[in-house]
């Protein structure tokens, strides 16, 4: 029995969502981008500044040792939140693309050479392209495309051949543009079937579900706090600890030594060989505090709320527009997110997002950091409504309202 | 808060819904010059045909992008068009002189008034001025000068200022 959002209740947890703009009450429908935070997460990092702040892992204080008590305590939250076999095997990152950055210059330098291949997706985020596409350019690494079936999931008819000779495949586990949800599991199969290690970019998915790495059977996978409820500039890479061992340490400084002298230094063990420098310590806290939210509320009951909400947009969508509205995504809620893309024919997704904005209903409209995608569907850009916990319909109704005055106004 | 009126004037949704010298010339003798918009995915595409005394033949806009992308290149070609290179290179800079007032205004400086008027002397915009409007709109601003952009640079390819 799953419980039913109180959703007018969560909504006053959020106190932005109560501001107006341009005189109309805001519609959040962006939180693909980054989510709110509720008055649990500010006021946490509030106590941090207020009552217990000092650098961690250094001063043998009091405040210091309260202060790296608590930002290790959060670091064990998230491993529990990943169901990760052990906190040593968090290493917090600033966001998803350092994380990656982090695996493509530690691991696959280490690891990969001419004549080795990479195995991506066509519905990856820059984030998951770029450092792979840099890591090509330096080492003749290749890298393969999974395609897309025509009701935009991945093609994975050719899979055989495209692991043939993979040493990583890497893979978003619910794409940003199209809400499709992939089975990450099958692919880490196939992958390890290959002899290839398997690395899950969660962004979109830790705000709505817990993770379970085991589960997955996955080597890299990760995650960043602000599209979950919790602050801007902090992320984490978990990855099995054995490998974590074998990489060599990406950025160089404090923190990630255990002794330096002036011809040479010695790592730290992990996690805290590959996190160089004063770490973001309120944000840690913050985003403790934004998963104790999450489970608070319940993350079933949030599931089941965002799939409500996301079969009731589509449904409006396609009974208020017809054929004039094109979604890009599943039209079911199978394997699916509340990430809605879509296009009018002959109006600009700019265009729309302006007509909406004068509605204060907020989208992201443009390319949303996947221009290889975006070239596969043949568009240079795309509206995208996004739902989270503190959606309702009144909010989806907004959108489809302000929907039908931009199509007015740019009717040709 | 500035209303869409302000954004989207009449004139603007005319060139959108009826772009003026759309399509594309052969390459060579024309030349194809490519600007894109990072910000969105835009792209334009300039093709450019000049005389052997550097006046704009014909000028010829393709690609994709929102109206008011559509609308100032549509102008842009419309004002060009049958114009020596110099003129067209003096309509360039007080078009963006036109975009940046509000961009030098975010920079904390006063518009500086003499520079513009000096870039705006003797220069009819005509149209061009319905996208004014645009300013008020700072993200907007490279969606209008994206196709001033890609000219200047195909002018400053094929016709160098000696």
């Amino acid at each position: 029995m799953v419980t039913t959002l109180d959703v007018a209740h969560i909504k006053a947890d959020f106190p932005i969502l109560g501001r107006e703009i341009n005189g109309k009450q805001l519609v959040y429908l962006d939180s693909a981008a980054s989510s709110q935070r509720p008055t649990a997460v500010i006021e946490a990092m509030d106590r941090v500044y207020e009552e217990q702040y000092a650098n961690v892992h250094r001063g043998v204080y009091t405040l210091a040792e309260e202060t790296t008590a608590s930002f290790e305590a959060a670091r064990a939250r998230l491993a529990r939140y990943l169901h990760a076999p052990s906190p040593s095997e968090i290493v917090f990152a600033k966001n998803v693309t350092e994380a990656i950055n982090l695996v493509a210059y530690a691991w696959g330098r280490a690891n990969l050479s001419e004549g080795d291949a990479i195995v991506l997706t066509l519905m990856e985020h820059h984030a998951n392209v770029v450092p792979w596409l840099m890591l090509a350019e330096e080492r003749g690494v290749e890298l393969r495309w999974i395609p897309l079936t025509a009701d935009y999931r991945l093609d994975l008819s050719n899979l055989d051949v495209l692991l043939d000779g993979a040493r990583l495949v890497a893979v978003t586990g619910m794409s940003n543009v199209l809400g499709t949800i992939n089975d990450i599991r099958a692919l880490a199969d196939a992958a390890h079937a290959a002899g290839a290690l398997i690395l899950v970019d969660a962004a979109q998915v830790a705000p709505h579900d817990e993770i379970d790495v085991g589960a997955w059977d996955a080597d890299f996978v990760g995650v960043t706090a602000h599209k979950m409820l919790g602050p801007t500039g902090i992320g984490a890479l978990w990855a099995r600890a054995e490998l974590l061992d074998a990489m060599p340490p990406f950025l160089g400084g404090g923190e990630m030594i255990s002794d330096v002298r002036v011809d040479g230094f010695v790592p730290n063990e992990i996690p805290w060989k590959f996190e160089a420098g004063t770490p973001p310590i309120a944000e840690a806290m913050g985003w403790h505090a934004a998963i104790d939210y999450l489970e608070y509320v319940g993350l079933d009951a949030v599931q089941h709320h965002e799939r409500e909400l996301t079969e009731y947009a589509l449904r409006a969508l396609e009974e208020r527009f017809e054929g004039r509205l094109h979604v890009y995504g599943p039209t079911t809620t199978d394997d699916r997110g509340g990430v809605i893309s879509f296009g009018f024919d002959g109006i600009h997704a700019h265009d729309i997002s302006q007509v909406l904005d004068d509605d204060a209903v907020c989208v992201r409209a443009g390319h949303h950091c996947a221009k290889p995608l975006m070239r596969t569907l043949g568009v240079a850009a795309t509206t995208r409504a996004s739902l989270y916990l503190y959606n309702e319909r009144s909010d989806v109704d907004a959108l489809v309202d302000s929907l039908v005055t931009a199509e007015k106004f740019f009717a040709l | 808060m500035p209303g869409l009126e302000d954004l989207y004037r009449e004139i603007i949704l005319d060139h959108y819904r009826a772009p003026r010298n759309r399509g594309v010339l052969p390459v060579p003798p024309a030349n194809k010059h490519e600007g894109f918009n990072p910000l969105c995915g835009d792209e334009v595409l300039v093709y450019l045909q000049l005389g052997d005394d550097g006046t704009v033949e014909d000028i010829k806009i393709d690609g994709q992008g929102c109206s008011i992308s559509q609308a100032s290149s549509s102008m842009m070609s419309a004002a060009v068009k049958g114009k020596p290179s110099d003129e067209a290179r003096r309509l360039i800079r007080a078009f963006k002189a036109l975009m940046s007032i509000h961009e030098s205004k975010l920079d904390g400086e006063q518009a500086s008034g003499e520079d513009l008027e000096a870039e705006l002397a003797g220069v009819q915009l005509g149209d061009l001025e319905a996208l004014q409007g645009v300013v008020k709109f700072p993200v907007r601003i490279k969606c209008a000068t994206l196709a001033w952009n890609t000219l200047q640079q195909g002018l400053d390819e094929v016709a160098p200022v000696t």
